[in-house]
């Protein structure tokens, strides 16, 4: 009896440990193979950005003939040029611009946001429900088609070739996006601390800004984060509303310079690319988690 | 909060109505205004029916290459993209190390994507002596022409949507790392193989997900702007003169604000007519958790 059980077990287990073993095999392979893939498609699509660093330190006639990221004969002329620039001011003109239309718009697209947002998701109100479906309509809305009439808007307030176009409409919590962002976050608060401290006899205001906006930091430097990204790389508002070069962004001085300089000083125009790049690539790499949150939980365009 | 005044939340929310009015509402009006008259900027806007329209789809070549390459390239880009995205989301949801070393490197492009330095990376590196070709020279490929032809240059556009599918990938990744493990035990039991279970439970489940970079990626597209601006200009033969740079060219160049705001207006009625299709079909096709109707 025994032995019969046996008999007709022995293959069975060993049936088993063949499959189990394929498995653990086919489980390495398939491993391996990720990893290989994920590599490869990895490198694939950094290597322009380090073949960027390498051909910022080349020399011109160096760039189209190296395709390695090491430069052979390393010079620096291309960001000593650059700096200077075709125009009467320096690139650091240009980088000073950028933070000054990117620093104010950031500040007030977070308290402008906040405080839509807290009012979205803490009170009631009469025609709640119709301003938020025109919250969502406007992060639908493409921009494309409010584009001419806001320039006529800001031509008749005198705002032209000032940064008050680009920063105003943020301050009024312009980027429906963030707004929808924070409301859904606040939603997911609960609401004890709140009223615990409107009982205390704290009034809406200093409980917004004493319990909610501690709270809710994590969501809102995601928000900063964006908006300061989307500012730097931002062209089409500066290019409609900025005339003059002394009040150019680093992103409309790039295409002055390939405009003027392209036709043989390449270096020149990389190095100041690198440069442009830089700020962004940093504050990613030292956030990069609340990049990531931040667009797993709210779901972000870019 | 009870006890509070209604109007309270009105307070709050003072700066976002300010703002619709002014810059959304006011403008989305006007613009429709606009597209029905003749607007150079030195006249008071003269009314002219549907002058404007008529123009445009009778008797402007222009309009009707820079909506037909928009089309092709906004039905290029997306799906190619979304697909990619998935892809690479379902290799990266897997108990591998350094995942994080990677969804960090494929995220990259899309925060630097958009800036004019990486458009002037692409002119480089597509170049006829550039990167690319002396890639291709190496593994001993011909040179391509990827800016003079037309086909290619639409191309080359679209590859800098491609190479930053990063921000799509990672909504995917979280939705797939969201999803209910003992689901896939179950279905293996019952004899499920890996791509039974990826088509009857993975994609379902990300249904919402897929709908959701869909809509935002294809809004997107329709109004890319910097990319071609920067890289073509528009050609060769207007093969890359997208719609956006048509309308720009048309309200800030030739200062003709009515004409362009009829552009303006088909392209943000083709937009909302695809988000309508995709909303009314997402019944059939996209699953909610908790939802009894699927």
């Amino acid at each position: 009896m025994t032995d019969h059980i046996l008999s007709q077990n022995t293959p069975a287990a060993r049936d088993i440990d063949i499959v189990r073993s394929r498995e653990t095999r086919s489980h390495r392979f398939s491993a391996a193979l990720r990893y290989a893939l994920l590599t490869a498609v990895g490198l694939l699509m950094l290597y322009p950005l380090i073949w960027l660093i390498g051909a910022s330190f080349k020399t011109n006639s160096e760039i189209f003939s190296n395709p390695g990221f090491w430069p052979e004969n390393p010079t620096l002329d291309g960001y000593i040029k650059g700096w200077k620039t075709s125009t009467p001011y320096s690139f650091g003109t240009f980088f000073a611009n950028t933070l000054w239309i990117v620093i104010p718009k950031v500040i007030g697209t977070a308290i402008s946001c906040t405080a839509v947002a807290y009012g979205f998701a803490r009170f009631d109100f009469p025609f709640k429900k119709v301003l938020f479906s025109a919250l969502i309509a406007t992060l639908l809305l493409p921009n494309v088609v409010t584009r001419i009439p806001q320039y006529l808007i800001f031509r008749d307030l005198g705002w032209l070739d000032s940064y008050l176009p680009l920063w105003v409409p943020s301050a009024l919590a312009g980027d429906a996006f963030f707004v929808f962002m924070l409301v859904q976050f606040l939603r997911a608060i609960p609401r004890d601390m709140e009223e615990a401290a409107r009982v205390d006899g704290a009034t809406t205001w200093q409980t917004l800004i004493f319990i909610v906006v501690p709270l809710l930091m994590p969501a809102l430097i995601s928000v900063c984060l964006f908006q300061f990204m989307w500012t730097m790389n931002d062209f089409l508002g500066p290019l409609i509303y900025i005339s003059s070069v002394d009040k150019y962004p680093i992103s409309l001085a790039l295409k002055l310079s390939i405009d003027t300089t392209e036709a043989f000083e390449w270096n020149r125009v990389l190095a100041m690319s690198v440069l442009s790049l830089a700020p962004a690539l940093a504050v990613f790499f030292l956030a990069q988690k609340y990049f990531i949150d931040g667009i797993s939980s709210g779901g972000i365009k870019g | 909060m009870s006890g509070d005044n209604k109007f309270l939340g009105l307070i709050y929310l003072s700066p976002f109505i300010i703002g619709l009015l002014v810059f959304t509402a006011l403008p989305f009006l006007a613009s429709l205004y606009l597209s029905f008259t003749n607007y150079n900027l030195m006249n008071e806007p003269v009314f002219t029916g549907l002058q404007n329209y008529i123009r445009l789809f009778t008797n402007d070549r222009t309009f009707r290459k820079s909506l037909w390459v928009t089309l092709v390239y906004v039905f290029m880009t997306v799906p190619l993209k979304l697909a990619f995205a998935l892809f690479m989301a379902v290799i990266l949801n897997y108990k591998l190390k350094f995942i994080n070393v990677f969804r960090t490197a494929y995220y990259v492009p899309s925060i630097l994507g958009g800036s004019i330095a990486i458009a002037v990376l692409w002119r480089y590196i597509f170049a006829d002596v550039g990167l690319v070709n002396m890639g291709l020279a190496l593994l001993g490929f011909e040179p391509v022409n990827w800016f003079g032809d037309p086909t290619n240059a639409l191309f080359t556009i679209t590859l800098l949507r491609l190479w930053q599918f990063g921000s799509a990938m990672v909504i995917f990744l979280a939705a797939l790392q969201s999803i209910d493990k003992t689901l896939y035990e179950a279905a293996s039991i019952d004899g499920a193989g890996k791509w039974t279970s990826f088509v009857y439970i993975t994609l379902p489940l990300i249904t919402p997900v897929i709908f959701f970079n869909l809509i935002m990626q294809m809004v997107q597209a329709f109004q890319e702007f910097n990319g071609p601006y920067i890289i073509t200009q528009g050609g060769p033969l207007k093969s890359t003169y997208l719609l956006p740079i048509y309308i720009y060219d048309e309200a800030f160049k030739r200062f003709d604000m009515g004409y362009a705001s009829a552009i303006a207006w088909v392209l943000f009625l083709i937009i909302m007519a695809l988000t309508l299709i995709a909303f009314w079909s997402s019944r059939h096709w996209v699953y909610y958790a908790g939802d009894k109707r699927s």
